[in-house]
């Protein structure tokens, strides 16, 4: 019997280079840089000064300020991205989805600001003062919870947290929930709100964020020689996984097919990746192999690129290792040097890119590539985007804790 | 304190520290039914009574406090 496929009929998203789908990708498009000054608060004692927010969201406005407060702001950007993914898919977002639906969220780090508010609070008032909403506000599983809530999905509920590989792992799950026939419709995708005090000095302690205060919309520079870390960043991007046969049948706008899943761990270090990128190897072979693709059929990889000088480093071995000679042909592109790193918001970001790209046949460049560096030497389609046909997509994620999440997307 | 005074206070509380709308805010109006304050809003609420009229409330106290009034009531005859 031949697998049930999954097509994916609605995106929602709001992340540093816009609040909706169609300018999200027009600034993609146009190479513009979503990175700026942190705003949201004081970085005075901070070796780190920008990142990627979301701007001109206010949470009050859009649910309500007795709502708004409940909720971390992870869950404000889940809630906001699904409700646009619900209604790009024509599915009706006030009345329940009921126990047909599903949902699958990916976080790298859940409610870490309210974790900081109420550690703040304990400390200076003590516990009596701490904020009785803090736990259902920090657990990562907020926004799954919150989500299914205010769209009333009854169905299968997963929250993964395999840090920057999160939300491709939450595709990839839900995808398997479909194929497997135990539901036909899955919410999927990521959100993180991770741009705060401690956070940011904590990556800041492990050298993994680049400290060009100077410039922050040239900080990322993924496959650059000068790279120096990766840029924080927040926001969410939900899809709607269907299995083919129910979209087809109620007439739904198709974006194109998830028909590859590849998981793997590195089980190596905590950090770094293991060497050659050995992990990612497995994962791009596993989701080659499920999806049925030939590798010589890749015509574009939407790269994790963070821009640490380890991951590019290593991604493009691991690339080399698993396309060979053709390697140097495929169309590679870093979104992140746009949008900084959405963590655990990243893989679904880079998941809806993956369709726009095979959509509009145009893929968006890595900006802030100017000096090439002899261990990163693919096409990374530097600073200006490209008019390409593109049929079919990967799209890698790798993760702290050695987590690597694999997609390969089809236009039919 | 007069009553009126307390819950005066007690409702721009409400309004600028929980965001409930100022009219739905009465002495009648249910905490639950009419002001969705839920299990957890209730000890955001005590909290906030305890800091702004520097008073201690036990949990016992709440038991019967269903509506604004009952508030008001009850934090009028520990201030």
């Amino acid at each position: 019997m031949s697998k049930r496929r999954v097509v994916v009929t609605g995106i929602g998203t709001i992340n540093p280079l816009a609040n909706n789908v169609e300018n999200s990708w027009a600034n993609l498009i146009s190479g513009k840089s979503g990175i700026d000054n942190i705003t949201s608060f004081d970085t005075t004692n901070l070796p780190v000064k920008f990142a990627g927010e979301v701007k001109d969201f206010d949470a009050n406005d859009y649910m309500g300020k007795q709502h708004a407060r409940k909720l971390d702001r992870s869950a404000h950007l889940s809630i906001f991205a699904a409700e646009q993914a619900l209604l790009d898919a024509g599915l009706d977002t006030e009345s329940r989805l009921g126990d047909e639906v599903g949902i699958v969220l990916g976080t790298g780090i859940g409610g870490i600001g309210a974790t900081e508010d109420a550690v703040r609070i304990y400390d200076t008032r003590g516990p009596s003062r701490i904020n009785p909403l803090a736990i259902t506000q920090l657990m990562p599983n907020s926004s799954t919870g919150q989500v299914a809530i205010r769209f009333g999905i009854e169905g299968p509920s997963l929250t993964i947290t395999t840090a920057c590989a999160a939300s491709a792992n939450s595709v990839g799950e839900a995808k398997n929930l479909i194929e497997r026939g135990v539901v036909d419709t899955v919410i999927a995708g990521g959100t993180e709100s991770g741009t705060t005090p401690m956070t940011i000095g904590a990556f800041a302690q492990i050298r993994a964020l680049s400290t060009n205060n100077e410039s922050p919309k040239e900080a990322c520079r993924p496959f650059d020689k000068n790279r120096d870390g990766f840029v924080m960043a927040e926001g969410s991007t939900i899809l709607v996984l269907e299995n083919e046969e129910t979209a087809k049948k109620r007439g739904a706008k198709i974006y194109g097919y998830v028909d590859g899943y590849g998981s793997t761990t590195d089980a190596y270090h905590i950090t770094a990746p293991s060497e050659g990128g050995e992990g990612a190897v497995r994962a791009m072979k596993k989701a080659l192999e499920d999806a049925g693709v030939n590798k010589e059929e890749i015509n574009y990889i939407n790269a994790h690129g963070t821009s640490t000088p380890i991951n590019d480093k290593n991604e493009t071995m691991a690339i080399k290792s698993v396309f060979g000679e053709n390697a140097k042909s495929i169309t590679i592109s870093s979104t992140k040097s746009m949008t900084g790193h959405l963590l655990g918001g990243a893989g679904a970001f880079e998941a809806m890119v993956s369709l726009l790209v095979m959509q509009n046949n145009k893929v968006p460049p890595t900006i802030n590539l100017t000096t090439a560096d002899e261990e990163c030497d693919l096409n990374y389609t530097p600073n200006v985007s490209i008019d390409l046909e593109v049929n079919k997509v990967m799209s890698n994620s790798f993760g702290f804790g050695g987590h690597n999440g694999v997609l390969v997307f089809s236009i039919n | 304190m007069e009553v009126n005074e307390v819950f005066e206070k007690v409702k721009s509380l409400f309004i600028e520290d929980l965001g409930i709308e100022e009219s739905k805010i009465s002495m009648e109006s249910k905490l639950e039914e009419d002001l969705e304050i839920d299990s957890l809003g209730i000890v955001e609420v005590v909290m906030a009574f305890e800091d702004e009229f520097d008073i201690e409330i036990d949990d016992e106290e709440l038991a019967d406090v269903k509506t604004v009034g009952e508030a008001v009531n009850l934090l009028h005859s520990k201030i």
